[in-house]
């Protein structure tokens, strides 16, 4: 019994064995795990047409939110620096328009001293019967203060109104305008939280552990909605709308303005992507 | 003696499928491996020319596809690098590099509004 036995398997082990080596070679042929990083660079066409325009007017912005920093101001100066840098068209340097008081005016709201002085004052005042939702009792829905969404959606009816920003674009040589919302707030929010850490073990080895662990953090939401304005017609041509947030330990203290800056350096790409062509670098790995 | 027939004829098989099986994809790797030097010295329309023959000669090779589908990416045609990608992943679903491409190539795609050059 054990003889035939043992004479099958002596048979039997080098053919299976050759088997099996075909196979991990067909395997480790099929499967190579070669791998290569590269760095790309990935062109990015305009999401709008601008070919029609030489210059671009950041208007202003109608921003609410946290007082620490002033939304409309600072973000008129980072856009209107990132356009001469990186886009083909040029920049006005205008005044920054109140657009709140703007809105407040147009909507039949005692106008700010502030929205008197302003050079867009005396457009808006023409085209207050333009304002498409103007009405006698509207300015009590718009908040001065604007410290949410909520408060915000009124002023929309802004950017829909088309005679004040034909005459803005008169104005200025009918440039693309840009302009919009801004709501930058404070948040503070507790819960667990995933954090990698890392260990070394005899060897030295790293390896890299997800801890959760309980913690309270405060940051901030960064809200803005561009729209871009055909100068020529008063008419929006394009708008789109972005959320950023960051959070940090409740210990850290991080001036809100540096908050302000590092969630817009996020937006600030996709922004000029929708008026020019972008290069996007990046790393893909290659297979082989 | 069925036994022995039993362990034969499927290692027979096996083994003349080899090299027929090793010919298609042994040209399709050697496409791939010149366009990845290609692809490293900048040259990405040679490289594309290069893994557009490999996946034809293996249209099962998952890593042409995923390099193709970078080099489309880098050329800017996004709607023929989601096509490749979306292949490398049929092909190779939980290849977790092809995976991380994808995902990075989505974050572009969905930025760029789909406009396609």
């Amino acid at each position: 019994m054990i003889g035939p036995g043992r004479r099958k398997s002596s048979f039997a082990l080098p053919v299976v064995s050759a088997a099996v080596s075909a196979c991990v070679a067909v395997f480790t042929l099929a499967c190579g795990t070669s791998y290569f990083e590269i760095p790309i660079e990935t062109p990015i066409q305009p999401k709008l047409d601008v070919s029609a325009f030489q210059r671009v007017l950041v208007a202003g912005f109608v921003a609410g939110g946290t007082e620490d920093v002033d939304a409309n101001q600072e973000t008129v100066r980072l856009l209107r620096s990132q356009l001469r840098t990186k886009s083909a068209l040029k920049v006005i340097d205008a005044d920054i328009l109140p657009l709140v008081d703007v809105a407040q005016e147009q909507s039949g709201g005692a106008p700010a001293p502030a929205a008197e002085e302003a050079r867009p004052a005396a457009p808006a005042a023409a085209d207050h019967a333009a304002a498409p939702a103007a009405g006698g009792n509207t300015a009590n829905s718009l908040a001065k203060n604007i410290k949410d969404e909520k408060d915000l959606e009124p002023y929309e009816r802004l950017f829909a109104n088309v005679a004040y920003w034909k005459r803005i674009g008169e104005e200025f040589q009918n440039p693309l305008i840009v302009t919009g919302t801004v709501l930058f707030t404070g948040r503070s929010t507790s819960g667990f939280v995933q954090r990698d850490q890392e260990t070394f073990d005899q060897y030295g080895r790293r390896r890299v552990i997800p801890t959760r662990t309980y913690m309270e953090r405060k940051g901030f939401v960064l809200r803005p909605k561009f729209v871009f304005i055909d100068g020529r017609t008063g008419t929006t041509m394009y708008s789109e709308a972005y959320r950023e947030e960051v959070l940090y330990n409740a210990q850290q203290q991080t001036p809100a303005l540096s908050s302000y800056f590092e969630l817009m350096d996020r937006l600030v790409p996709s922004f000029l992507s929708a008026l020019s062509s972008q290069k996007i670098r990046g790393t893909r790995v290659l297979l082989k | 003696m069925n036994a022995r027939l039993a362990l034969i004829i499927p290692s027979v098989a096996l083994l003349s499928a080899v090299p027929a099986f090793a010919d298609a994809r042994s040209d399709a790797r050697a496409q791939v491996e010149f366009g990845i030097n290609v692809a490293q010295r900048g040259l990405w329309r040679e490289a594309i020319y290069r893994w557009e023959r490999a996946v034809e000669l293996d249209p099962t090779y998952a890593a042409a596809f995923n390099d193709l589908a970078i080099a489309y990416e880098h050329e800017g045609m996004l709607d023929k690098a989601r096509k490749a990608y979306d292949k490398a992943i049929e092909l190779d679903p939980n290849n977790p590099q092809v995976r991380q491409n994808y995902d990075l190539f989505k974050e572009i795609n969905d930025r760029s509004g789909s406009k396609e050059k």
